[in-house]
């Protein structure tokens, strides 16, 4: 006889659901750094760095929780491509795009650049904008000896890893000083709240950085309150925010928890502004927070409203070929493929060392974000601006230089 | 109040788990992905229908009846799952169907990321209902939101509970599952109650879907890691509840929820997982076949 279905041991149950969630977790590392379904990977002839063309690749993620980071930086770099392509390319050689989407895991992050430099033979990696990922990613280019460089990561560590990592972005200490800086002098607060992701390298250092900062300028952090990535209910920290009673609220998160973090803050009835760094820079932003967001600040890398000619220029040629206003991730993208051309005109091969000490040697490169020049630890230093969220779209409040 | 208006979202999700497993014994994998599915239809609809604007506050209706069209389409497509994949496999080894289970869910999940449907950005769910704060007791604020979604959820689970204790086809579905190869002799027609089954679960998780929509209204993509442990943690309910157990699937997700939201606000909300997941272990160690299983051994 059957055994009755319903009296089936729940230990056997629950060993099936256990096998179960053993195959999904599998399956789900076993579909690696599949091409960017967008076109972002359609390079049809087969890719070689040796004849006609060069070729350079970039790992982003185009899918995802952070997927406009990916997209906007991609859009950024392909502009850059096709203006240089446009002038005759690099000593005479077409450059060509190679791009990986690393669905925003650090895992997969490694994989493609991995694929890129083994399979793909680039002779220079763009990428990525969480830290997390570029460290990552990171560590694989200077294992091949490749170039690489973040446009967007402002993490310390990213550029720690070795002589091949660059950057085009200011750094989290610094970013940490703007926003304790605007706190402030500008919101006048005395009283600070922080909600941090505990799991990103990005959010837990420029939280420390911001709390140090914040102190040493006379202020106080009420609480410090931690969450995961993708968390959906906040209620419990913001409810021990609330209790505090902070002047502002300290969110160094990335957009899509940035803007579910906002509606609830709103929800619980806390009015004080939230304010946060260069991971808030998204169309998503306002699209998740919609009326929850407005008001809130962040700082980031420029502002599409600045008076310089390089940003004008820069937005009306995105805008033509993108129908939609660049974000700051955009414009980091752009200025790191075109300060990478810059440097391949000057450097006498394109082998990994001499392209990286080609890179190293830029000085006072016209960037839409500002000027970069590399330092010692092959770190940009530049101005940041602050932005607030102000009928869906992020305008432009000031900005703020690094210290003398 | 935060803890009942995730419970009973739990609960509902933990019902479908449940009622297929007491029918087909297999765990269902693909049935957290109709619960997305449900969040996702109801965020196209509220934004199809035009209640996307912000300043103009939907008509009441408008909640009503996108909750009742994503859970037509939902259970349509709880049918069609049964049909095409787990019916012809009717007879093959309960190995076999889980595995397709979990081809289903990952299915589901990457379709829902096609461009055309729901594609890979977060959104954000129109807000249907005026989220007014009702009360505020000692605190704890009281929001319209969890009452009507805790409401409508207890009233969808009183339906279920009349219907499977109170109904020819709730009997049949009974029988079913007490052994199919009797109750088929006995004139019941198998293959319609367990498609029955299939919609009826489905259209909850739907409804479940619609619900966390409403609490939650940034939507992570159709793939995120977020859905994935909501639909374990429903699953663990229905484990706690007793598998197999209609009321005791119930009653799990109220607990989880209870335990997961008491346990963020007063000791950790770091390790809200931990409490839910511990509570499984205890249950496991104590009490093998759930809070409302009846424990047989079985013979081997």
């Amino acid at each position: 006889m059957r055994a009755n279905p319903f009296r089936l041991s729940v230990k056997k149950a629950f060993a099936f659901g256990f096998l179960g969630a053993a195959v999904l977790g599998l399956s789900a590392c076993g579909d690696r750094s599949k091409p960017a379904a967008d076109g972002g990977a359609g390079t049809p002839a087969p890719a070689t760095s040796s004849g006609n063309t060069i070729l350079i690749g970039h790992f982003g993620s185009m899918t995802g929780s952070e997927a406009t980071f990916g997209q906007s930086t991609d859009n950024g770099v392909r502009l850059a491509v096709k203006e240089a392509n446009a002038a005759g390319g690099i000593n005479g050689k077409q450059i060509e795009l190679k791009t990986y989407d690393d669905q925003g895991k650090s895992q997969e992050a490694g994989t493609a650049v991995t694929r890129l430099i083994t399979s793909d033979k680039v002779v220079a990696v763009l990428g990525e904008v969480a830290s997390s990922l570029s460290l990552a990613g990171g560590r694989v280019a200077q294992q091949y000896g490749v170039p690489m460089i973040s446009p967007s990561s402002t993490n310390p560590q990213v550029t720690q890893i070795g002589d091949m990592v660059f950057r085009v972005c200011f750094l989290d200490p610094f970013q940490g000083w703007v926003e304790a800086k605007f706190a402030r002098e500008t919101l006048k607060a005395g009283k600070a709240a922080i909600l941090y992701d505990q799991g990103q390298a990005y959010s837990k250092g420029l939280k420390d950085y911001f709390k140090k900062e914040f102190e040493g300028m006379g202020g106080t952090i009420t609480t410090e309150q931690a969450f995961t990535g993708g968390d959906q209910d906040f209620s419990a920290q913001l409810t021990t925010i609330r209790q505090t009673n902070p002047e502002v609220i300290f969110v160094p998160g990335y957009y899509t928890d940035a803007g579910n973090i906002a509606i609830q803050v709103r929800k619980l009835g806390i009015k004080v502004p939230l304010l946060g760094g260069d991971g808030w820079d998204s169309t998503q932003l306002a699209a998740i927070g919609k009326d929850a967001i407005e008001g809130s600040y962040y700082s980031n890398h420029y502002s599409f409203q600045e008076d310089r000619p390089e940003v004008k220029n820069f937005v009306e040629k995105y805008k033509a070929d993108y129908g939609v206003i660049p974000d700051g991730l955009a414009a980091l993208g752009y200025d790191a493929a075109r300060l990478l051309f810059d440097a391949m005109k000057r450097s006498a091969s394109l082998d990994g060392k001499t392209l990286a000490a080609s890179i190293a040697a830029t000085k006072g490169f016209a960037g839409v974000t500002g000027s970069i020049t590399m330092d010692a630890n092959r770190d940009a230093h530049k101005s940041a601006v602050i932005v607030q969220m102000k009928g869906g779209v992020p305008v432009y409040v000031t900005t703020i230089a690094p210290p003398e | 109040m935060d803890g009942v208006a995730v419970g009973s979202l739990y609960a509902l999700i933990a019902l479908g788990y449940t009622m297929v497993y007491g029918t087909l014994q297999f765990i269902n994998f693909a049935h957290s992905d109709i619960f997305v599915l449900g969040a996702w239809i109801s965020y196209t609809l509220a934004v199809g229908l035009g209640y996307a604007m912000a300043g103009s506050a939907p008509p009441a209706y408008a909640a009503v009846l996108i909750l009742l069209c994503a859970m037509a389409f939902c259970g349509a497509v709880g049918f069609s799952v049964e049909r095409l994949a787990y019916r012809p496999l009717r007879k093959a080894p309960r190995l076999n169907v889980l595995i397709t289970a979990i081809g289903v869910s990952l299915f589901l999940q990457n379709v829902g990321q096609l461009k055309w449907l729901f594609g890979t950005q977060p959104q954000r769910m129109p807000g249907l209902i005026d989220d007014k704060i009702l009360a505020n007791v000692s605190g704890v604020q009281v929001h319209l939101v969890d009452v009507l979604g805790t409401v409508t959820a207890l009233a969808l689970m009183l339906v279920l509970d009349w219907l499977i204790f109170r109904t020819r086809l709730g009997r049949a579905m009974r029988a079913v599952s007490h052994d199919t190869a009797v109750a088929s002799l006995m004139g019941i027609n198998v293959d319609a109650v367990i498609s029955f089954t299939f919609v009826l679960g489905s259209s909850l998780a739907a409804a479940a879907g619609f619900l966390y929509a409403m609490k939650y209204p940034g939507l992570n993509q159709p793939a995120h890691a977020t859905w994935v442990l909501l639909g374990l943690k429903a699953f663990v309910a229905a484990v706690i509840g007793g598998i197999g157990n209609i009321r005791g699937a119930m009653l799990g997700g109220v607990l989880i929820g209870f335990i997961e939201l008491f346990g963020a606000a007063y000791l950790s909300p770091h390790l809200r997982d931990i409490y839910v997941f511990s509570i499984l272990i205890l249950v496991l160690l104590f009490r093998p076949s759930g809070i409302l299983g009846t424990a047989v051994a079985e013979k081997v």
